[in-house]
């Protein structure tokens, strides 16, 4: 659908260079729902305005549909883009026209006869649930009606690919949430592919099946949010990862735990099947240890449950260390917590 | 010394001389002025039609021919004007000059209307693979609109101002009035109703120019 193999982005502004993007890439398939994750300043917005070529690549390639956009010609380009559509964290509706001309503007562009445009902007008003709102003026709505009417027009030229920069960053959360629902709508009905853009995890659990998470220019971690969220690798990932997932102890918690010899503080995370099977269970009837669980947290994401565990295992090391390699085999995620953190306690 | 010499016909003659030199002129100064204001904001560094070497010319020759005053361009360009219309005195010779120093002015002050545009608007347009043309017929000029009535309304307050100067080529008007029977005969009462007529004058177009620009805004 959309492949973006490498790519470089540097920027000349008075004899001043930033690289904003060193050597990008990334894979969206048709029926993503990508989300791409990243501090101000790493680069994501300069990623999703290669995807329809607003900015061209300084090295690199982009690849819509298995096309080079970088050997279209001019008119090509213009041509590939009614494939692909695009909304703004302000919008950027026209203020001077009516939402009923918003949406009709890219149908205007390819010179629909009218009845045609009357027809398919009655209907996608009506999709997006703004039918009533057709003779107003921008200035007259609130932040989630204007996103409902930039995604109307969005959608105008049935493509097959929304590009979504920072789309719900300028909204309150329950206009955020009804916002994304609409995009996993347009996403199932419509089979529309989604590359969105933001700096807010939960936007991410909320609706992305795919994440990447880029930092200065780079993306330093991606794959399926599932993957993702139960094993965060990169330090910037887990602290993404925290603001929508509480894995970390209380600490009323930490203060109680005494780091004593022979004791091992583990972070445990459950994905789909894992969860399911009575692994804790059989691991204590199979090794002779004890644990203790500290902590216990359960999460949603993409309709698989994430649970995530903190356990204090006792008993001798070498048969911690099988049980814990029986946790793996079973695919459960381990993570060692590092004792220091407790120890200001007992020294 | 409140008697005057000058008929109520001679102030009706000057008024309509006043607006056929202002509304020509505007008309004129428009038709040119419009398209230079388009062509600047899309020819340059940045724009939908970038072009460094149109960009390079149009810009300092506004600038050149904006810095003359229009009592000095009146004098300078005699003979274009003679050129033109045959004759370098009198109302159309009056107009020749108008255009020349208002249509550079409407062009600087189109330009700055569409650059206000909110520039996420032509990225919308950019990302829709609008072509250059209708980014302007179709995004750019209907977000300026309000505001390019307000330029507009600005360049015809300038040119009432113009038109009095335009006198000293015997451009009749209301400016000419003033000076010639006011100013050199010394009749208070044509100074006075001349100062007035321009005030209803310009009060008028400017409260005409802010009602449009506000209907045709809505926001
Ligand atoms: N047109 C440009 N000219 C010069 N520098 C630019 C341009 N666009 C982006 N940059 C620079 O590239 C870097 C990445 O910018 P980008 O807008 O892609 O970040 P971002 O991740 O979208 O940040 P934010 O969350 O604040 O929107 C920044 O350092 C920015 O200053
Ligand atoms: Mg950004």
């Amino acid at each position: 659908m959309l492949e973006i193999k490498n790519v470089y982005k540097t920027f000349t502004r008075k004899g001043i260079t930033i690289e904003a993007l060193k050597g990008v890439s990334l894979k969206v398939e048709k029926g993503d729902i990508f989300g791409v994750i990243g501090y101000s300043g790493a680069g994501k917005s300069t990623l999703i305005r290669l995807a329809n070529y607003l900015e061209r690549p300084t090295e690199g390639q982009v690849f819509v549909d298995g096309f080079d956009l970088g050997e279209y010609s001019a008119n090509e380009l213009r041509e590939a883009k009614k494939n692909i559509g695009m909304i703004f964290q302000h919008f950027n509706l026209l203020e001077s026209k009516k939402v009923f001309d918003n949406v009709a503007i890219p149908l205007v562009l390819l010179k629909k006869s009218k009845e045609e445009i009357r027809q398919r902007v009655t209907e996608l008003l009506e999709f997006v649930g703004l039918s009533d709102k057709a003779g107003s003026y921008p200035s007259e709505l609130s932040g989630g009606q204007k996103q409902r009417v930039g995604i109307a027009r969005a959608l105008a030229t049935n493509p097959s690919l929304l590009l979504c920069d920072e789309a719900t960053s300028a909204l309150d959360p329950q206009t955020t949430q009804s916002i994304l629902q609409l995009l996993k709508r347009i996403n199932a009905e419509y089979n529309i592919t989604v590359l969105i853009i933001t700096h807010e995890m939960s936007v991410i659990q909320e609706i992305c099946n795919k994440v990447a998470v880029m930092e200065e220019g780079k993306i330093i971690e991606q794959g399926s949010v599932l993957e993702v969220f139960g094993h965060p690798r990169h330090q910037t990932t887990q602290n993404f990862v925290k603001t929508v997932i509480h894995n970390e102890l209380t600490a009323s918690v930490q203060q109680s735990i005494k780091a004593e010899h022979g004791r091992r503080l583990v972070k445990l995370h459950f994905l789909g099947e894992s969860t399911t099977e009575p692994v804790l269970y059989e691991m204590v009837r199979a090794y002779d240890i004890k644990f203790n669980i500290l902590f216990a947290n359960t999460t949603e994401i993409q309709e698989k449950t994430l649970v995530t565990m903190i356990l204090q295992f006792s008993g001798e090391a070498a048969e911690i260390g099988k049980a814990l390699e029986f946790l793996e085999q079973h695919e459960i995620g381990i993570e060692e917590v590092d004792d220091n953190v407790f120890d200001h306690s007992n020294r | 010394m409140f008697s005057t010499t000058v008929t109520g016909e001679q102030f009706m003659q000057a008024i309509i001389e006043t607006i056929q030199m202002v509304g020509i002129s505007l008309f004129v100064g428009s038709l040119i002025g419009i398209p230079f204001g388009i062509l600047l904001v899309v020819t340059r560094p940045g724009g939908v039609l970038e072009n460094r070497a149109v960009y390079a010319i149009l810009n300092p020759v506004i600038n050149i021919v904006r810095s003359l005053p229009f009592i000095i361009l009146l004098v300078a360009i005699v003979p274009f004007t003679r050129f033109i219309v045959g004759t370098s005195i009198g109302t159309s010779a009056a107009i020749v000059p108008l255009i020349i120093y208002i249509a550079p002015y409407i062009g600087r002050l189109v330009e700055n209307s569409l650059l206000e545009v909110n520039p996420g608007i032509m990225e919308a347009a950019e990302s829709m693979g609008a072509t250059p043309f209708q980014v302007i017929r179709y995004f750019l000029l209907p977000e300026a609109v309000g505001s390019l009535i307000l330029s507009l309304t600005t360049a015809t307050v300038g040119l009432i101002g113009a038109t009095a100067m335009a006198g000293t080529v015997g451009g009749g008007g209301v400016g000419d009035l003033a000076i010639v029977y006011g100013y050199q005969r010394f009749d208070t009462v044509v100074v006075i109703a001349t100062v007035l007529i321009l005030v209803v004058l310009v009060q008028g177009i400017q409260s005409l120019g802010n009602t449009l620009a506000r209907k045709i805004r809505r926001y």
